[in-house]
């Protein structure tokens, strides 16, 4: 199996599985982007996601591709590292500075402070909601009514900035993972290098402009799907006046 | 106007692969800033030996930039911040400054490991030229020269692809150990050119399981080696090696 055997491999199994979460992160992007506008149409797309088969086939694909990403990051990395051999540089490599982007050196951190943010995600919203439809609990609100569950973990600041600095390090991953992708696949070149760069920067920031709205969006409570109060003043009182 | 300068160097003395190594440092005094780097430092061998140390050892041949030998790696640079395009022989004094320390180092790679000082084995790369890095044919009469048409672009790119020495920057320079700009360029020159393309499927299926096996690191597209080759090899070498490697190993 040359994907598990050689280095180039590896990697493609690297690009693929990251070309795929990029897309994951697209679709999710994309029902956040609802939540703004409609809770309840919000709530139909999470009463579709619930513990339904192809949804709970569809996660297990997703943890898979995410399972594997990681796992082959700590074998590269481990490989890198022992390629790399003992000693070290006396003076670390100065040249020319700005040719090597600093995500580039740092995806292994990067993609760990990702695992941390992704498992806070975890309990704040899947636990709650297709965890506990299959467990049969309720905590809080209805599994199925998402909407509740994001007034209620964007109304803490902590949990917002922790939001924050995870968009910020997603950022940094996918800005370098998006042209690394492409480039392992063979997709680039002398011209097309600069377009992918180009593409992936374009890409990745709106798409993490996309979540970033939203988190605000709730947080500073101007959400247009929260514009239900007579008066206008629902800020704080959202989650109760929406029900 | 060349001026003198003063300074310190700072070189690893290394008894053997096995061996710990450290760093040794002279005072170097009034060096014309037109001597070269490896003038200079056949200068501060002469005062060694005048002083009853060891030599210090280092690689070096041709002294013109096109035999890939000399390797030191200066102040956080391999070849040091020569022009773009240059290697350590092309590197001369009026780059650094009166008081300067240079620190000079020895490639660190596991795949290349130090035979004495900053003289590091390089066998390495040869393993993986031998491993595919040619075409098989029989000689014959010469044939005629336009026999095969070649685009002019195609014959520059693998001129290009052609022009890496293989003195190992790349490598050096990489946080993974990687060679891909060394085995990349080898593959491309011969898989850009129609008789090349005969054996490209083969040929980079072993020179890339040649490179894993002796060691080499994965690449994760940092950039470091095309910043400081001597041949201005670039990374679109290394997407064509991956296109060549998935394409050979698809037809499989």
């Amino acid at each position: 199996m040359w994907l598990l055997n050689s280095s180039i491999g590896r990697k493609v199994v690297m690009s693929v599985t990251g070309i795929a979460l990029i897309l994951f992160l697209t679709f999710h992007c994309a029902m956040n982007i609802v939540a703004l506008f409609s809770g309840e149409a919000y709530n139909t797309i999470c009463e579709l996601l619930g513990a339904n088969w192809y949804a709970l086939v569809a996660t297990m694909g997703l943890a898979a591709l995410a399972v594997i990403h990681i796992v082959f990051a700590f074998i590269l990395t481990a490989q890198n590292r022992k390629a790399r051999g003992n000693s070290r540089y006396e003076v670390s490599t100065t040249v020319n500075p700005g040719k090597v982007e600093w995500a580039s050196k740092n995806m292994l951190v990067l993609g760990l402070i990702i695992l941390i943010g992704l498992l806070v995600h975890l309990q704040n919203f899947w636990y709650n909601m297709m965890f506990a439809e299959i467990a049969g609990f309720t905590n809080g609100h209805s599994p199925a009514d998402g909407f509740a569950f994001i007034i209620d973990t964007f109304s803490h600041w902590p949990l917002v900035v922790l939001y924050l600095v995870w968009f910020a390090a997603i950022w940094f991953h996918l800005a370098h993972g998006f042209w690394s992708a492409m480039q392992t696949l063979g997709l680039s070149g002398k011209i097309w290098l600069k377009r992918m760069q180009c593409f992936g920067l374009i890409y990745v920031t709106l798409l993490m402009l996309g979540f970033t709205v939203v988190v605000l969006g709730f947080y500073f409570g101007c959400a247009p799907s929260l514009d239900c109060c007579p008066d206008g003043a629902c800020c704080e009182a959202a989650a109760v006046c929406c029900q | 106007m060349a001026k003198n300068i003063s300074f310190t160097i700072k070189f690893w003395r290394q008894n053997g692969p096995k061996d710990a190594g450290h760093f040794d440092t002279h005072e170097m005094h009034d060096i014309p800033d037109d001597t070269s780097f490896l003038e200079m430092l056949d200068i501060l061998n002469e005062e060694l030996i005048n002083e009853g140390k060891e030599p210090f050892v280092f690689d070096h041949d041709c002294r013109e930039g096109i035999c890939g030998m000399c390797s030191l790696y200066i102040n956080g640079t391999p070849h040091g911040l020569t022009e773009r395009g240059a290697t350590t022989c092309q590197l001369y004094m009026r780059r650094f400054n009166d008081g300067d320390v240079i620190t000079v180092e020895p490639w660190r790679s596991a795949a290349f490991p130090v035979i004495k000082d900053c003289m590091v084995d390089r066998n390495a790369f040869d393993k993986i030229i031998q491993a595919g890095g040619y075409t098989t044919i029989r000689t014959g009469q010469a044939q005629d020269a336009n026999a095969i048409l070649i685009p002019k672009e195609d014959a520059d790119e693998a001129m290009d692809c052609a022009s890496c020495i293989g003195c190992g920057a790349c490598v050096a320079a990489c946080k993974n150990g990687s060679a891909m700009l060394f085995v990349s360029s080898k593959v491309s020159q011969l898989a850009l050119l129609p008789q090349g393309r005969v054996e490209a499927a083969r040929r980079v299926k072993n020179m890339i399981a040649k490179m894993d096996e002796l060691g080499f690191g994965n690449c994760t597209n940092t950039r470091a080696c095309e910043a400081v080759c001597p041949k201005n090899e670039t990374i679109a070498n290394i997407a064509r090696l991956n296109r060549e490697m998935i394409k050979a190993k698809m037809a499989d």
